[in-house]
């Protein structure tokens, strides 16, 4: 019963994980500008990926695997948010301008 | 169910290639790798599962670090050529 | 299943391929390589290559793109339009294609169970492997046990490439810190730089040392390591990594590597064995294996990464002394 209930809900991450994902790259292709898409890319980064690692950690169970797959989500959610930051100063020093539209007229 | 995600993975992967196609400017594209990184990362682990080898999720810790470190050497290096809005004027 | 994601990866690479060929810029063309190896990567994970897929992930996505932004850097980011007609390069390309497939034709199926290679060498080495090395993974146990002279043979090539940089490009050392160009409010970066750089040095060390278990070893472990360093001149500017690591220390270390490696084979020739032959180390040989391939091993991560380090400081710094 346990152990249908854990998988049952680690696929249920795995699902949400995927949709995420999914949602991000639509985001990703379709939004306007450069930081628009900044922030689809973001949602693959933390939301998808971080949901899809927890669907496979409960997967692993209590072992190495574990431990690793929790590595990979730390590590993940240090790094993306630093890499996407990092763009985001780099692009505005190169003078890329934002799309805005103007509410006004 | 592993895959249901991977297909979702690749189809994703495929979505951010055409966006390093397109551009328009050196910073999507970069944005672009470092999804695709993210991408391979999560592909790697879930085949890892799917296949019933787990030791490939070692590879999947190198991708991620290693993912970050050439993000940052690209932003080092992109600032430097002003002409980062290439491919628009074609 | 396999099959089907094999086919869309390897799509997804020609259609890589193809875009590389159109565009211009080299950056862009440099960002696609990324990706393209990141693919290839993944391909490798699906065909239970993993070893290689370690190494395609550290070198192709990693270091080698590291150091083509560099070179960049230094000399220009546009392609020079080809003046002359691309007719007879493509007759050239169509027929060595052409000539390449049909050699293919002959050779047995994938993953064919009675191809020769399944049945001399490679029989041979999984059937002896458990008994004479003892050692989970047999990448590892053909790369520095069985063919230990190759693999001196490439750290060798390794070392004489650093060589080559270092006489071409020369060394400079920067006393004062030059910054390199680029993002500049970059404090967010160097706090995660110097949270990262203990944990990827002991990821690499943890890739040389379960090389024999897992994928890895002292090639992977070594670039890894250099990533690391590498890292922290990005973060930190290329004149407090080579205080980190003087530039006299990194030529040492280089060769320190290679010798370690040969030091190994002549120990084993004074116990009375063959050169390289490692089960002589130790009283029991499986231990003696077990020794000689952690040894030789350290060596090429040494070497390897070494000589990344001797690139990359190689060209970087010449690129700040042109500036200034």
């Amino acid at each position: 019963m346990m152990a249908l209930a854990l998988d049952l809900l680690s696929w249920i991450f795995l699902l949400a994980g995927a949709a995420f994902l999914l949602i991000g790259a639509i985001g990703v292709l379709r939004f306007p500008d450069f930081y628009t898409r900044l922030h689809a890319v973001s949602v693959c980064d933390t939301m998808g990926a971080g949901l899809v690692l927890i669907g496979l950690m409960l997967q692993g169970g209590l072992s190495l695997v574990t431990v690793k797959l929790l590595l990979i989500f730390y590590f993940m959610m240090f790094t993306c948010p630093t890499a996407v930051h990092a763009l985001a100063q780099a692009a505005l020093q190169g003078k890329l301008k934002p799309v805005v539209e103007d509410r006004e007229s | 169910m592993y895959i249901t995600v991977s297909v979702v993975i690749l189809v994703a992967i495929a979505i951010g290639l055409v966006r390093a196609f397109r551009g328009p400017t050196l910073y999507d594209r970069v944005m672009a790798v470092n999804m695709i990184g993210t991408l391979t990362v999560l592909m790697v682990a879930v085949l890892g599962f799917m296949t019933g080898r787990p030791e490939f999720l070692d590879i999947a810790l190198v991708y991620v670090l290693i993912s970050f470190v050439s993000t940052i050497a690209v932003l080092r290096v992109v600032n430097t050529s002003n002409d980062t809005t290439e491919d628009s004027k074609q | 299943m396999e099959h089907f994601i094999d086919i869309v990866l390897l799509g997804l690479l020609m259609i890589t391929g193809f875009a590389i060929v159109r565009l211009r810029s080299l950056l862009a063309v440099t960002m696609l390589t990324s990706i393209y190896s990141l693919l290839s990567a993944a391909l490798f994970v699906v065909l239970d290559a993993v070893d290689v897929a370690l190494t395609e992930a550290a070198i192709g996505a990693g270091i080698s793109t590291i150091l083509m932004l560099a070179t960049i850097a230094q000399t220009t980011d546009r392609e020079k339009v080809p003046r002359h007609t691309p007719l007879l390069p493509l007759i050239v390309v169509i027929t060595t294609g052409a000539a390449l497939i049909y050699g293919t034709l002959d050779m047995p199926h994938y993953g064919d169970p009675d191809a020769p290679v399944h049945r001399h060498m490679a029989a041979a080495y999984l059937h002896d492997t458990p008994l004479e090395i003892g050692v989970p993974n047999v990448v590892t146990s053909v790369l520095a046990s069985y063919r230990g002279y190759d693999t001196l043979g490439e750290v060798t090539v390794i070392f004489t490439a650093g060589i080559g940089v270092l006489v071409l490009l020369g060394y400079h050392t920067r006393r004062q810190n030059i910054q390199p160009p680029g993002i500049k409010k970059i404090v967010v970066l160097r706090v995660i730089a110097k949270l990262f750089l203990p944990l990827i040095l002991l990821f690499a060390l943890y890739i040389l040392l379960h090389g024999d278990y897992g994928p890895g070893g002292g090639f992977q472990a070594g670039v890894i390591f250099a990533t690391g360093f590498v890292l922290y001149a990005l973060a930190f500017g290329l004149g407090n990594a080579q205080r980190l690591i003087p530039q006299r220390l990194l030529h040492s270390l280089a060769a320190a590597g290679v010798l370690i490696y040969a030091a190994v084979g002549i120990e084993v020739m004074l116990l009375g064995g063959k050169f390289l032959e490692y089960r002589v180390l130790a009283d029991d040989p499986v231990t003696g294996q077990h020794l000689g391939i952690m040894l030789i091993e350290l060596g090429v991560g040494i070497t390897v990464a070494a000589v990344m380090l001797i690139i990359y400081f190689g060209f970087v710094s010449r690129q700040s002394s042109g500036d200034s």
